[in-house]
């Protein structure tokens, strides 16, 4: 048949008409969208639908930061669903921060390390427990027998609990002083109370009552402290009439939450607050016991020579007039409570801010009162058996830690071309990522030897051990879990595992005593205990009645009574205000954002989900900074962000809320382990700046860094 | 026998965006109680599903008199024009996906029906409405946190913020076995972003129930606005208002604030309106 054009045509036409009329294009579409789209063909769904099955609570403390709130977790069967908060629980009574909520994320993390691993070459390969701690014991033996045992170190997160102090008897018996913990909140309020009021102390803020507080750039809303405590203090505090100042260089949450933004320049704060200390002092506004004070003649001396109004406005920003008019209001508030310990707290301190905002307290004589500050004893409720030593770890023991801090370790250990440390004990942190500069914490963690890692995640430290001893979730652990980190009162909680471990880990405290026992001898008499749990229930023995009933043990609450001493000598000798180093024109400063976490633990999934694409977008972290400091960046453009310490690319936000000449990068960011949910975007702000060691403290005080961007 | 009259309940909630930190508690309580998924990225936040989002206002003004304020928004359960149930949503959706509860005033999602057309999603003022792109995926062992009470959605599929309606039908079940149907008890029946939030800041119930708190702060003008006769439900409260509530859709999500700058940000007005409408909350000739 010839196909001539009409009839192509005319069939082309009939072909249309018949496909129109007839009902099979509705028939497809309508079975495609059937076939595609509902459940009883996903074949996901037919495989995994969440099944069904008794419901039950159970009650546990969450111990992701230093909160220790109260949880409970919601269950199917034996599977867990749910965390929230526990009602009633006397820290957070039913509150619960996001990183809680999300917890169960981190049990089925994907960085999770699911059996013991070894080093071999650059890869990692997978061991026995058995064989990990024979290994491990085999290591130390030798190091002991070489009569060098204080060559054995360990960094923990915490000084408190009883894991802890487990790590602590097993290097001491061993025979090494050098138990060093990573920087928190809780050790610099201890650093804080000792320069202040002795050692021993710690210091607790009673913000539920206060009502007038004095933030020195504390994010109290932006998981300082006891985050869900804070929380929820602060949302009281306009039934209290309580106000809240905030200071600092930048529209944090808490500020723009505050009554009144003070933005300060970049590491000042210690000079604002003697700047009001000396207003205080020369308007008669003090407390009658502040003269009893040590130091105190040398302080007002100093102070009205040094620091004027017009002086400190002129270091710190701030106007004169309103340094003096906040003094003022501040001392003749009924309750009023100066807080220190920029963003989370868990960052670089200088002893000298600290000091100088306590003082403020100490000088309107709020110290231990209601609504003020409690100097409370350090909270020591474990009650270890008396260590049993032998000569090689008297010896050792004996001598002086290689370093103050942290910082000084890893700078000691750079710095010798023989090994200063033979062996390290990394527990709960993740030094490789959390302190500044983590290119020389790594350096220094290739030169020793031999490094253990008891984390639960294939974290930026762990993949730089030897051994990784993998370590129970939260959610799978009995654990003790004191509070600290400035509540205003002293709670034990207790972890309990609400589900089977899903991995080939360990209780940290059961892999302790398993290694203490392959040690023989003395270390192994000391660690006579069959199990953690046994330890645990011996160690806590005072309290273990109301922990294992009520999963808590409230230690002291309310007012503290007893007299106080207060020592100022070390702020009245007025030490050196830490600078940003290098000298560029403008400052980066690290930003802490409650959805984030700046401690060695990643954020999980779900929090990097609600992080805001003025923070991070795509792979690319966002900056802040004021359009007249952004002179020629378009918003939402990219820049190259230089500092004394490296380049970054970054993507630029540009924000009315940062003061002007100042650049913010958030903090959690940048992590570069195996979870693409969480790692490999932005950049680790720590990169970018280097420690700044405080003369005196010896603490890593670098609030920041010089910066230019362009 | 005596049917007794089934009086209709009137979920919402009213957030004080004064206490709000902005924290992200409540998205991520949201997300875990829901089974609602996530991706490598999330940054792209029209592809990012959050029945409850967080947005971050400011006042527009230059250092250092700027102002931030974090505003949540979950789905705002519209009650439509004269809150008579023709939710924007509800009136386009072809396939009866989307109603509105008269018994309880929950605007539903029913998976299952949903084919895709997005309809509901053009329809919607307050982006509260996402689109499955992709199947939900989650890493290996991680379904097994998954909840049994709300189903997970595959792609092709909206889905939104449902007011956690499985523990309402929970809350009720309870009530039926006690006895007492229509008694369903505040502390009963919460959202989850209600009890997860730190600072107290959400506050959830029955706004036809003189006893709830969230009644007793809003204090709903039963009468029609004389106004603009669409709108029901004004807040009594001047600190209190809703999102475009000029648009007759009637939201049972309400929101308050101390700071006229906040609220004022609650609406798009012409010159000087705001002026004129601000000091009117709530009809004064009904009280």
């Amino acid at each position: 048949m010839k196909v001539d054009r009409r009839s192509f045509l005319g069939l082309g036409l009939g072909a249309a008409a018949g496909i129109t009329v007839s009902p099979m294009m509705l028939k497809i579409m309508d079975d495609s969208s059937i076939l595609t789209q509902t459940t009883k063909t996903w074949p996901w769904a037919l495989d995994h639908p969440p099944f069904d099955g008794e419901v039950s609570y159970e009650s546990s403390v969450c111990s992701l930061c230093p909160g220790s709130c109260g949880i409970s977790v919601r269950k199917i069967d034996d599977r867990p669903v749910k965390i929230e908060g526990l009602a009633d629980y006397p820290i957070n009574d039913g509150g619960a921060c996001l990183h809680g909520i999300a917890g169960l994320q981190y049990l089925y993390d994907p960085a999770r390390v699911k059996t013991p691993l070894k080093k071999n070459g650059d890869k990692f390969e997978e061991i026995s427990w058995d064989d990990a701690i024979a290994l491990v014991a085999g290591k130390l033996s030798d190091i002991r027998k070489s009569g060098s045992p204080e060559k054995l170190a360990c960094i923990a997160d915490k000084g408190q609990g009883s894991v802890s102090g487990l790590f602590k008897r097993l290097l001491k018996t061993f025979g090494s002083p050098n138990f060093y913990t990573m920087p928190s909140l809780e050790s610099y309020l201890e650093v804080t109370a000792a320069a202040l009021h002795g050692e021993g102390k710690t210091i607790g803020f009673d913000l539920e009552n206060a009502n007038f507080v004095l933030s020195f750039g504390a994010g109290i809303i932006e998981g300082w402290g006891s985050p869900v405590n804070c929380f929820k203090a602060n949302a009281s505090r306009k039934d209290r009439h309580a106000k809240l100042y905030q200071i600092e260089p930048r529209l944090s949450n808490t500020a723009a939450n505050a009554d009144k933004w003070i933005p300060i320049k970049p590491g000042t704060q210690a000079d604002l607050a003697l700047g009001m200390c000396a207003v205080i002092l020369k308007n008669n506004l003090f407390n009658s016991m502040a003269t009893g004070f040590t130091g105190f003649s040398k302080l007002t001396a100093m102070l009205q020579k040094e620091y004027s109004p017009s002086k400190t406005s002129e270091i710190t920003g701030v106007k004169a007039a309103d340094i003096e008019k906040m003094a003022i209001s501040f001392a003749k508030a009924k309750m009023p409570l100066a807080v220190f310990g920029k963003g989370r707290g868990d960052g670089a301190q200088s002893l000298k801010e600290m000091a100088a905002v306590h003082t403020l307290n100490c000088l309107v004589g709020n110290i231990n009162k209601k609504g003020g500050a409690f100097i409370l004893p350090k909270n020591d409720y474990l009650e270890f058996p008396g260590e049993s030593m032998d000569n090689t770890a008297r010896k050792g023991f004996s001598k002086a830690k290689t370093g103050r801090y942290v910082n000084q370790l890893v700078e000691k250990v750079n710095a010798s071309s023989k090994p200063v440390v033979e062996a390290l004990f990394v527990y709960n942190s993740n030094p490789c990522y959390a302190l500044h500069n983590p290119k020389s914490v790594k350096e220094a963690i290739g030169k020793i030897p031999f490094v253990v890692s008891f984390s639960s995640y294939l974290d930026e430290t762990a993949m730089e051990a030897d051994i990784v001893l993998p370590s129970h979730t939260f959610v799978e652990r009995l654990e003790d879990v004191p509070s600290g980190a400035g509540l205003a009162k002293t709670v034990v909680g207790l972890t309990k595992p609400v589900i089977e471990p899903v991995f080939d880990t360990k209780n940290p405290g059961d892999a302790v005593i398993s290694i203490a026992k392959a040690l023989e001898g003395s270390i192994a008499e000391n660690f006579e205990w069959e199990s953690y749990e046994e330890c645990l229930e011996n160690v806590t023995s005072g309290i273990w009645d109301s922990l294992s009933e009520d999963g808590v043990a409230v230690i002291s609450e309310g007012v503290p009574s007893g007299f106080v001493n207060v020592n100022i000598s070390f702020i009245a000798n007025n030490p050196v205000t830490i600078q940003a180093q290098g000298d560029y024109d403008l400052t980066l400063i690290p930003i802490d954002n409650m959805r984030l976490i700046s401690a060695g633990t990643a954020a999980s999934p779900f929090a990097i989900k609600t992080v805001a694409d003025t923070v991070l977008k795509g792979t690319d972290i966002v900056v802040e900074i004021n359009p007249l400091t952004a002179k020629g960046l378009k918003d939402k453009g990219f820049a190259t962000l230089t500092t004394p310490m490296g380049t970054a690319r970054v993507k630029v936000n540009l924000n009315e809320g940062m003061m002007p000449g100042v650049i913010g990068m958030v903090e959690g960011l940048g992590h570069t382990f195996d979870n693409k949910f969480v790692s490999n975007k932005g950049v680790n702000v720590n990169d970018l700046i280097g420690p700044v060691i405080e003369s005196g403290s010896g603490l890593d005080a670098a609030f920041g860094i010089k910066a230019k961007i362009s | 026998m005596k049917q007794e009259h089934n009086k209709a309940h009137k979920f919402g909630m009213v957030i004080d965006l004064d206490k709000c930190t902005g924290c992200g508690s409540c998205m991520v309580s949201c997300m875990s109680e829901n089974n609602v998924p996530f991706k490598d990225d999330e940054s792209d936040k029209k592809k990012s599903i959050t029945w409850m989002r967080v947005y971050k206002l400011t006042n527009g003004k230059s250092f250092p008199d700027t102002e931030i304020v974090y505003m949540p928004r979950p789905c705002q359960h519209c009650g439509g024009k004269g809150d008579h149930g023709h939710s924007p949503c509800v009136s386009v959706c072809p396939a009866t996906a989307t109603d509105y509860g008269y018994d309880t005033g929950i605007v539903s999602q029913i998976y299952t029906r949903c084919f895709g057309c997005r309809y509901c999603m053009g329809a919607c003022p307050y982006h509260a409405r996402y689109f499955n792109w992709w199947d939900p995926k989650w890493p290996e062992g991680m379904e097994k946190y998954l909840s049994p009470d709300v189903s997970p959605r595959m792609r092709g599929i909206v889905e939104k913020c449902s007011f956690c309606y499985h523990r309402y039908q929970a809350a009720r079940d309870q009530a039926y076995a006690e006895g007492d149907k229509d008694n369903i008890p505040e502390e009963n029946y919460q959202t989850a972003c209600t009890t997860a939030c730190p600072a107290g800041a959400i506050v959830f119930g029955d706004l036809n129930n003189p006893e709830h708190k969230v009644h007793q702060i809003v204090k709903p003008d039963p009468h029609p606005d004389p106004r603009n006769k669409h709108v029901v439900g004004k807040s009594r409260n001047p600190k209190v208002f809703r999102l475009l509530e000029r648009l007759g859709t009637n939201t049972k999500v309400y929101y308050l604030s101390d700071r006229e700058w906040v609220r004022k940000q609650g609406d798009n007005y012409l010159e000087g309106e705001w002026d004129k409408i601000k000091n009117h909350h709530g009809d004064t000739s009904h009280g």
